[in-house]
């Protein structure tokens, strides 16, 4: 039998003073970086902030500083250049204050067609979204984050208990925060997409949660008379290896989707990359503790046999 | 030990259902298939998204306001038209807000007379507190405005389609969206801006008379740059005449391809409309030159023929979106019901000219609100990215499971592949549509097919460290495992839903993906590869399992 890790028994529970420090700072960099985005001054894609993107795939390298000159010169000031690899792509995005009927992506290909002649270019993407729109998508994201919460705290709830349910919910809501921090910290751009990140590492971290709690709920009913805190801290220890074995798999999928998937991809991968980091570690770190924080003794769990 | 009979058989029957109903979706094959298959198999497997192989995403709204403002302008034309036949002489008729039409008249005695033409309007009505003396006011009804918005988007969602099918491009998707709005998607399209031209143009076609009487028009420039439009009607702005207006003709020269102008002082009132033809086609003129040959209904027809005999020997402009595109003297009476549009433009131009007059005009203008444009080059790239690491991760994953559980590790790398036969086969049954976020839906299925087998695997482990037997440690593995992975699945289908209900476009794609993923983990995990352990434990001696 291959084992990363045996049998072990640490003492989870007894470090959730310094776990909880650590998380505490790392959730205020997310609630510091959802303000940010609250008030329009965080990395916004244009798909929430409205705008145009124009993606160019040129035959010869083009210097961002170079582009960003031709732009300026030609009136497009309020541009923001991005590279890609060695596939000599650039991304040129222009945010809200302009509207579609100044058709910006046309005017941002006749400035390069103009400035770089010898250097031809294919146009890979042009998006182009009016501000209503990104309301519009802003508020649907926020909806399907809301609604999903609220599904996942009363399922939790309803198949463990209500205390359970929070600290799920809470261990979720740490993850999705802190990978928000992360991107942020990073200027990131946050769009649709990353959102989806974020919801699919919710669900993910999620699983993590519920498989320790499930252990925590067998063992409540098969061990009634050690304190909660051992049989959280053992619970947590017999399904550690599995935890790290599928954190492992699932890491060993992200790892090439990050590194070979394409632009579109990466920033996606990138989330979810962190998200499985933060997951596992708030699993053990941040929910189980959590449990114990709230007294629940004498609850349904501990009746039930 | 249970019996294998029952669920083997299920096993092979998903798997077959899978391997057929994913057919449509790989062309190559299909197309080689005998006759008699294909006509049992749907046509359509699993079509790719915008994303992947380029095409056009646009979200449009129409400007309904201005749909009502052109609806009343033209009545403001019949009333006017109506006031010359019975000779009262009227001082103005004018639409003064969005939906009400001011008449002014000198003589107070004309007021009664006036007041029994709404007979021949019964979709407006007198706003008797806005009178006075000498002036009548109109207004919309309620119900007439509510009608012309809602057949503008109508009407529009029509007139798209129209010109869209007349352009040809497969599978487009026109629909409507909400009250206002239109979603249009055109997929693997490659003139993406001639595309989007031909559908946001409003293709309003007027014949209207050049004013040659008013000596104004002699102070008009002879032609202008392209860019001094704005000039010009800044400057001869307080100085065109009542009811006269100035329009541009365009000009390109052939051999520069330069653009230049020319201003004409051209009478309000339009004589016809595009609503009255029936047909428009391309026809090449003597010099090698495209134009437009434009036949009318039978109504169009005889009142061409009454507006070119009543006005012989003078000019009159065919306007195109408030552009005129040729101010031909009316040389005699045009019977036949058959005119051209000349001017100067490509064939390309004018071959979509004929498309747009021949799918009628747009009842106001469209302003697109979301333009979401794919190169195709980029949705190749993405594709074979997509495949490519897609293909690693999966071989990365089958690996690792080998070496970490060895012969388990081979069930479980079966059920993968299983996992993946399965999706692939029910997204074709569903004729879903594949976007790149929906193939990270995939890659993410199979991390949780395999957190399944892992969940499974050390359950199994633990009961053999405790010195269960190899049977009842695999049969009490899959049972303590079990409420667990039907907790972690649940929730995360609860996301799924979430996603699904509320996403948009791309999310939406994922979103599906990864529900069908989650229904098919929970089957292979739990019927896949019991089965296969099952089928292995009944063996006489089952000692050791390789786990």
């Amino acid at each position: 039998m291959l084992e990363i890790l045996g049998k072990t028994n640490i003492d989870f529970m007894g470090k959730r003073t310094v776990a909880f420090t650590f998380s505490g700072i790392l959730v205020l960099l997310g609630l510091i970086a959802v303000v940010q985005i609250a008030s329009g001054s965080a990395n916004l894609g244009i798909d929430f902030a409205g705008g145009t993107a124009v993606q160019l795939k040129f035959d010869q390298s083009v210097r961002i500083d170079e582009a960003r000159k031709a732009l300026e010169s030609n009136g497009v000031s309020n541009a923001e250049l991005q590279e890609f690899g060695q596939d000599n792509k650039l991304l040129i995005r222009v945010k809200a204050s302009t509207t579609i009927e100044e058709k910006t992506a046309e005017r941002v290909m006749a400035v390069f067609a103009k400035e770089f002649p010898d250097n031809t270019f294919v146009v890979d993407s042009t998006t182009e979204i009016g501000p209503t729109i990104g309301k519009k998508l802003q508020e649907d994201a926020l909806i399907a984050i809301i609604i999903s919460f609220a599904g996942i705290i009363l399922y939790v709830a309803a198949r463990f208990e209500l205390r359970f349910g929070v600290a799920a919910a809470l261990a979720t809501f740490h993850d999705v925060l802190v990978v928000l921090g992360i991107f942020y910290i990073l200027d990131k751009e946050i769009n649709v997409l990353i959102v989806t990140a974020l919801l699919t590492l919710a669900g993910y971290s999620l699983t993590d949660t519920v498989v320790v709690f499930d252990r925590i709920r067998e063992n409540l009913k098969s061990r009634r008379r050690d304190t909660e805190e051992a049989t959280i801290n053992n619970a947590v220890n017999q399904v550690l290896s599995r935890t790290i074995v599928t954190s492992l798999t699932v890491i060993l999928v992200l790892v090439p989707l990050t590194l070979a998937g394409g632009e579109v991809l990466h920033d996606f991968s990138l989330a979810l990359l962190w998200g499985v980091i933060c997951g596992t570690y708030s699993s053990v770190f941040v929910a189980s503790p959590l449990v114990l924080l709230w007294p629940g003794r004498g609850g349904r769990l501990m009746k039930r046999n | 030990m249970k019996k294998v009979g029952g669920r083997l058989w299920l096993l092979a029957l998903v798997i077959v259902a899978s391997c057929v109903s994913f057919l449509p979706s790989y062309q190559p094959v299909f197309q080689a298939l005998p006759g008699w298959l294909k006509g049992i198999l749907p046509e359509k497997g699993i079509a790719l998204g915008l994303d992947l192989q380029g095409g056009i995403h646009l979200v449009m709204e129409v400007d309904e306001n201005r749909a009502v403002e052109i609806a009343v302008d033209r009545v403001v034309t019949s009333i006017h038209d109506l006031l010359v036949d019975k000779s009262i002489p009227a001082e103005s008729v004018t639409r003064t807000s969005l939906d009400r039409i001011t008449i002014q008249f000198q003589d107070a005695d004309q007021k009664a007379e006036i007041q029994k033409l709404l007979v021949d309007f019964p979709s407006f009505t007198e706003v008797d507190t806005e009178g006075t003396d000498n002036s009548l006011v109109w207004q919309l009804l309620d119900v007439e405005n509510k009608r012309i918005k809602d057949s503008a988007i109508n009407q529009a969602l029509e007139t798209i389609r129209n010109r869209i099918d007349q352009f040809g491009v497969a599978e487009p998707i026109v629909q409507r969206q909400g009250l206002t709005q239109i979603v249009v998607q055109l997929p693997g399209i490659k003139e993406p801006k001639r595309a989007k031209d031909l559908i946001k143009e409003t293709a309003l076609l007027e014949f209207k008379m050049l004013d040659e009487e008013n000596h104004m028009r002699l102070d008009l420039p002879s032609r202008i740059p392209k860019d001094m439009e704005a000039e010009i009607l800044r400057q001869f702005e307080d100085k065109v005449p009542e009811g006269d207006q100035i329009l541009f003709e365009r000009l390109i020269e052939k051999d520069t391809g330069r653009e230049s102008r020319i201003p004409y002082l051209v009478k309000k009132r339009v004589m016809l409309t595009g609503d009255v033809l029936s047909d428009a086609r391309v026809s090449i003129g003597q010099f090698d030159e495209p134009y437009v040959s434009i036949t009318f209904d039978t109504k169009g027809g005889q009142e061409f023929e009454r507006i070119t005999a009543a006005n012989v020997k003078k000019r009159m402009a065919v306007v195109l979106d408030n552009t005129i595109y040729s101010a031909p003297v009316i040389q005699e009476r045009i019977g036949g019901g058959r005119a051209q549009i000349t001017g100067t433009f490509s064939m390309q131009e004018a071959n979509d000219l004929a498309i747009v007059l021949r799918a009628g005009a747009l009842p106001a203008p469209l302003k697109i609100v979301q333009d979401l444009t794919v190169g195709p080059s980029l949705g190749q790239d993405s594709i074979d990215k997509g495949v490519k690491s897609t293909l690693i991760a999966g071989a990365m994953v089958i690996i690792f499971m080998m070496v970490y559980y060895r012969l388990s590790g081979v069930i479980a790398d079966f059920a993968l592949i299983l996992n993946l036969v399965c999706l692939m086969g029910a997204l074709s049954a569903l004729t879903a549509t594949l976007t790149l976020p929906g193939i990270a839906g995939i890659v993410l299925t199979i991390g949780m097919g395999v957190d399944s087998n892992v969940l499974i695997f050390e359950r199994i482990r633990e009961e053999l460290r405790n010195g269960k037997a190899v049977r009842l440690a695999v049969d009490s593995g899959y049972d303590k495992a079990l409420l667990t992975i039907i907790d972690s699945h649940v929730t995360t289908l609860i996301t799924g839903v979430a996603l699904f209900l509320f996403g948009t476009g791309p999310i939406k794609g994922f979103a599906v993906t990864l529900c069908l993923g989650i229904a098919i983990n929970l089957f292979t995990a739990l019927v896949g590869t019991k089965v296969i352990f099952d089928l292995w434990n009944q063996r006489k001696k089952v000692e050791a399992l390789s786990i």
